[in-house]
């Protein structure tokens, strides 16, 4: 599973990094980020859930991997 | 280097070449039918906005108003929403909804910048802003609002019954943005009339609005002055200092950014705080939830201030159109409610209900678009620690009087008036 933040939707209400700090941190300006290339591990789909569900601007995509 | 004198004159003095607003006639009283006459100035309104909308997102769902010269109010969330993220058609060129109307030759800035600019100069004037707000730069004012509410609670000591508005949540934004703006915390009376003037002075006659109005304007030009002649690490010498397109700012750009900190910043934290403890007190049941359980709380935050969101906006119209059923007229007003689009149920599983543990809470207390408050961080910030060392301190308390609590009113929502029982 893969996050991915749309820069034209986010304006850095903050939800994602307050809720996965594990997946999201915020730049100089306080737009959200994602960490690690946006790779979700499988100990953090429900914070990666959550964040998708709390973005105001609806500015997250979860990306589901397709099992080989 | 030169010597800064943009702020040496007065720079409000009108010029003969300068457009003029426009006012309308004042209209005051009870309102006939929230459907075509609404007003968030009545007291039926201050007393329970809630049951309003519901009742108008039943029916209109885009109610009008004569008053102030003439508005709509959307209560949908998809209403609401459109509406933020529509900056062709709506103006942010006044977001005080009134009997007053600035020209439409002060956009795209506006009489405040950034709340009251348009695209493109907004997201200019926003980005200077933007670093000083994050979610780092205000975690560093944690500590000291954490002491201060402590020690507004150790004042506290020993009374039964406590304002929890008025001798407690009002305090903490108040030190928060002088400290932030540098200005002196002894002022902080001060800066409660200029809010309730500004925000609740709406419908007064236009001689006193100017008039005070002009004691504000005195007032932050002063302090700008003692800033320009005593730089300091603050925001107000920040802004002094602070350059777009090459050039210093306007001296109305400084002073009304420092204004928009100054009231924005008060009156709107002030009241989610009352807002949320008067929750509590009202809820036995989730006051006892949190004491026991304080790693929920800022989950009961979120869900504080989507039940209880203290902001609705305004904008005006562009131009003449037809939008989502209404013909709309330029100039007139949109009462844009965030509270109203989080109490609907269309967008929220039970909407009318406070769920201090709800999972999935996209609410829009902060506005959505290009102008979510820019303050956000250190509101949530200072109501998350507000209401842990409440809770910390006074894990047990009640209503004294349910009849003794008063709200604003206007376009900031909360408690003024909030006799808490202790113990």
């Amino acid at each position: 599973m893969k996050v991915r933040i749309d820069p034209q939707r986010c304006q850095g209400h903050g939800r994602c990094y307050d809720l996965a700090p594990e997946l999201f941190g915020d730049d100089d300006e306080g737009y959200g980020m994602v960490l690690n290339d946006g790779d979700v591990p499988p100990d953090a789909e429900h914070a990666a859930r959550r964040a998708v569900s709390n973005c105001p601007e609806r500015a997250i995509e979860l990306i589901e991997e397709n099992q080989p | 280097m030169t010597v800064d004198d943009r702020f040496t004159r007065d720079f409000r003095e009108p010029r003969d070449d300068q457009p003029l607003g426009t006012r309308n006639e004042i209209i005051t009283g009870p309102v006939a039918d929230w459907a075509t006459d609404f007003s968030h100035f009545e007291p039926e309104w201050s007393a329970d906005p809630y049951r309003i909308q519901d009742d108008l997102r039943q029916r209109c769902p885009i109610a009008h108003t004569g008053r102030f010269g003439g508005g709509w109010l959307p209560v949908r969330y998809e209403d609401v929403a459109a509406i933020a993220y529509d900056t062709d058609d709506f103006s942010s060129r006044s977001i005080i909804m009134g009997n007053f109307r600035p020209p439409v030759e002060i956009a795209p800035i506006g009489g405040s910048p950034p709340i009251s600019s348009d695209p493109p100069f907004h997201h200019d004037a926003r980005k200077l802003l933007l670093p000083a707000f994050t979610k780092t730069a205000v975690s560093r004012l944690e500590p000291a609002t954490r002491a201060f509410c402590h020690a507004l609670i150790d004042a506290l000591q020993g009374q039964d019954v406590i304002d929890a508005a008025h001798e407690y949540a009002q305090h903490i934004p108040i030190r928060v943005i002088a400290d932030m703006l540098g200005f002196p915390a002894e002022d902080g009376p001060q800066f409660r009339q200029f809010v309730e003037n500004t925000l609740e002075g709406v419908n007064l006659p236009p001689e006193e609005r100017i008039e005070r109005m002009q004691s504000l304007f005195d007032y932050l030009l002063a302090q700008i002055r003692d800033h320009v002649d005593h730089p300091r690490h603050d925001l107000t010498s920040f802004l002094i200092d602070a350059e777009l397109y090459g050039h210093k700012l306007e001296p109305g750009h400084v002073a009304g950014t420092v204004a928009l900190l100054l009231i924005a910043g008060i009156d709107t934290t002030w009241s989610a705080i009352g807002a949320s403890l008067w929750h509590l007190a009202c809820h036995p049941a989730d006051l006892a939830r949190l004491v026991a359980d304080p790693g929920l709380l800022p989950t009961a935050v979120e869900e504080f201030l989507r039940a209880y969101a203290p902001v609705t906006m305004a904008r005006l119209v562009k131009h003449d159109m037809h939008f989502r059923g209404v013909d709309m007229k330029a100039d007139d007003w949109i009462l844009l409610s965030f509270p109203a689009a989080n109490r609907d149920p269309g967008q929220f599983d039970r909407a009318d209900e406070v769920i201090i543990d709800r999972e999935e809470n996209r609410h829009a207390a902060f506005g959505l678009g290009i102008h979510r408050c820019v303050g956000s961080h250190l509101a949530r910030m200072e109501l998350r620690v507000a209401l842990e060392v409440w809770l910390d301190r006074i894990p047990a308390f009640s209503l004294a009087d349910p009849a003794a609590v008063t709200w604003s009113s206007g376009q900031i929502r909360g408690p003024r008036t909030l006799p808490l029982r202790i113990g």
